[in-house]
């Protein structure tokens, strides 16, 4: 058992990650508000997208951007491990975009049916569907 | 990265994300939301991912308070959970 607790305490990030994703996951199913559930939408996505951006991220290294210019033979070569890996990053950036696009349409929707039913409880509006 | 700035943001984080779906009041909802987006934009700073933070910070803090600050006020303001 003490073996796994280094485990745990330098993996905290990881475990963060999942308890936020768990909390997006449990108000999309459970919350009776439609709001509600978009903003658990909006946490289970960015939880997910920090997921993806923590694995390029290493200890001791700086922006991907090069700090020299192109130099002559040895000079010349980029050391990997001195820079964070910048393609989660590049996947992650349409990956925010996309889900303020959903916002969007998820909000419009949500505007078009107080409009018809007058009320955002999930509960209201299927008693209301029952009854018709 | 610094791990001690990414302990204490994630632990705001984590009471922003449950204080956003906690509170009754949805304007309340909506601005801590803006908040959570706003850590999770330092945290993405201080992970090096400059890019991402930058745009969380302007589409993701930005755009989406607007859209939830104005769905908010055309439809109702209260919640029962």
């Amino acid at each position: 058992m003490e073996e796994y607790i280094p485990l745990f305490l330098t993996k905290y990030n990881y475990w963060v990650y999942i308890t936020l994703m768990m909390i997006g996951l449990w108000a999309m199913i459970a919350k009776n508000n439609l709001v509600k559930k978009i903003v658990g939408m909006n946490i289970f996505q960015t939880a997910i997208i920090l997921f993806y951006v923590s694995i390029g991220a290493k200890y001791g290294a700086t922006i991907p951007i090069l700090q020299h210019g192109s130099g002559h033979g040895h000079e010349a070569a980029v050391h990997a491990a001195d820079y964070i890996n910048p393609l989660p990053h590049v996947l992650m950036l349409t990956a925010i975009v996309v889900s303020v696009a959903t916002l969007g349409v998820a909000l419009a929707l949500v505007i078009k049916i107080h409009q018809r039913h007058r009320t955002l409880e999930e509960d209201e509006i299927l008693e209301q569907l029952r009854e018709s | 990265m610094i791990w001690q700035i990414d302990l204490a943001v994630l632990i705001l984080v984590l009471i922003c994300a449950v204080g956003a779906l906690a509170v009754k009041d949805l304007m309340g909802a909506a601005i801590l939301f803006g908040a959570y987006s706003f850590l999770m934009c330092i945290l993405w700073a201080v992970m090096g991912a400059v890019d991402v933070a930058f745009t969380e910070a302007s589409v993701g803090a930005g755009v989406s308070t607007v859209f939830f600050v104005a769905a908010v006020f055309r439809t109702s303001r209260r919640s029962k959970d």
